[in-house]
């Protein structure tokens, strides 16, 4: 059916964009190899959860940005585990903008870490939408009949 | 990908995650899942021990039996106990030294990998984990339990997976963390298993 072939060809191209942007990495497209019949939403469902943990984790950083006396480590832990779930799912520019967050923490630098923390917080909005455009593109794949294209 | 490894008569094993990130649970958890394996997930190096029947209660023996763990995977860094800790306390113990350890970490501290590999892990992966990682881990764990069932005399399997490594290791020595997705399951190592044979090697080049 043509409607299925022209989202399909929508859903690629949109893809190969959001990656040679730089926005996803290789790490999404081992994640898609984890998709099957069986579990056709596990990609979704590990973002999910990405989302809700990346959400806890900026209002979790900026409260400690906010104290009276900076817990630097504190702070650190939180960019740490941030950069880990980023790199996991796949979202290379959160993670990178972690990177440079947690050298604004080893310096202790609190202008530094608040700039690193709204860069985060942009990166990761970015991504964030970018993804969600991606699922509801294979949502109108799969409601069209349609079979969700493997990426390589 | 489907799960077509997964014919009767295939060994199934059974894999201890410990890994304090939900994100990074489910993943490991399906990428094992993938690769035919029975899958217990925990937060915690304390759930974890719960879990192996190791937490200062009396062991139910009868209990752990029942549960038989083939192969523990642990992220290093967790608050409370760390994976290095959990890997000592495992390793310390009569009844769990055997099973084999390995630690996930997304930072590539050469300290830090050695540490683990001389506390007895069997690897230390860099993380994302891949399933090509993954793959390899069950194929060295079901080699051990398969050559032990057959009563061969593969006495230390860590050696075998040494030699295996160590014959390919030399161009992939410097490599970078990416690792090339093969299929074989003695495929080119990543840097850390790599770097766990040049430094292995110089421990056995004495004995």
């Amino acid at each position: 059916m043509e409607v299925i072939g022209q989202l399909q060809k929508q859903y690629v191209d949109f893809v190969t964009s959001v990656y040679h942007e730089g926005f996803l990495d290789d790490q999404f497209l081992e994640l898609q190899k984890l998709r099957d019949d069986s579990n056709p939403n596990f990609v979704a469902e590990v973002v999910s959860l990405f989302f809700d943990d990346s959400e806890k984790l900026i209002n979790n950083l900026a409260t400690a940005l906010h104290q009276q006396v900076v817990d630097y480590k504190q702070v650190d832990a939180h960019v740490h585990q941030f950069k880990g779930s980023s790199s996991s799912i796949g979202a290379n520019k959160v993670k990178n903008a972690c990177v440079d967050f947690r050298s604004s923490c080893d310096l202790k630098n609190i202008e530094g870490c608040l700039a690193c923390l709204q860069n985060v917080k942009r990166e990761y909005y970015l991504v964030k939408s970018k993804l969600e455009i991606l699922f509801r593109l294979e949502e109108q794949i799969m409601a069209a009949g349609g079979v969700v294209p493997m990426l390589a | 990908m489907g799960s077509d490894c997964c014919s009767s008569g295939a060994q199934e094993l059974h894999v201890l995650a410990v890994d304090d990130s939900l994100v990074d649970r489910k993943v490991i958890e399906r990428l094992l899942k993938i690769s035919c394996c029975k899958v217990t997930a925990v937060e915690s190096g304390s759930m974890a021990l719960q879990y192996l029947g190791l937490d200062g209660e009396t062991s139910n023996a009868v209990g752990f039996d029942a549960l038989k763990v083939n192969l523990i995977v642990t992220d290093y860094s967790m608050p409370g106990m760390t994976g290095f800790e959990l890997l000592k306390k495992i390793k310390e113990s009569s009844k769990l030294k055997e099973i084999p350890v390995v630690v996930m970490s997304s930072e590539n501290i050469l300290t830090r990998i050695d540490r683990c590999l001389e506390e007895g892990a069997e690897d230390f992966l860099l993380k994302p984990v891949k399933l090509a990682d993954v793959k390899r881990l069950t194929d060295f764990v079901l080699k051990g339990t398969v050559s032990k069932k057959n009563g061969s005399d593969v006495k230390n399997p860590k050696r075998k997976l040494l030699d295996d490594s160590s014959s390919s290791s030399a161009d992939s020595a410097l490599s970078s963390q990416s690792s090339p997705l093969s299929s074989d399951s003695e495929s080119s190592p990543r840097l850390s298993s790599t770097h766990r044979c040049i430094s292995k090697r110089a421990r056995f080049s004495s004995t």
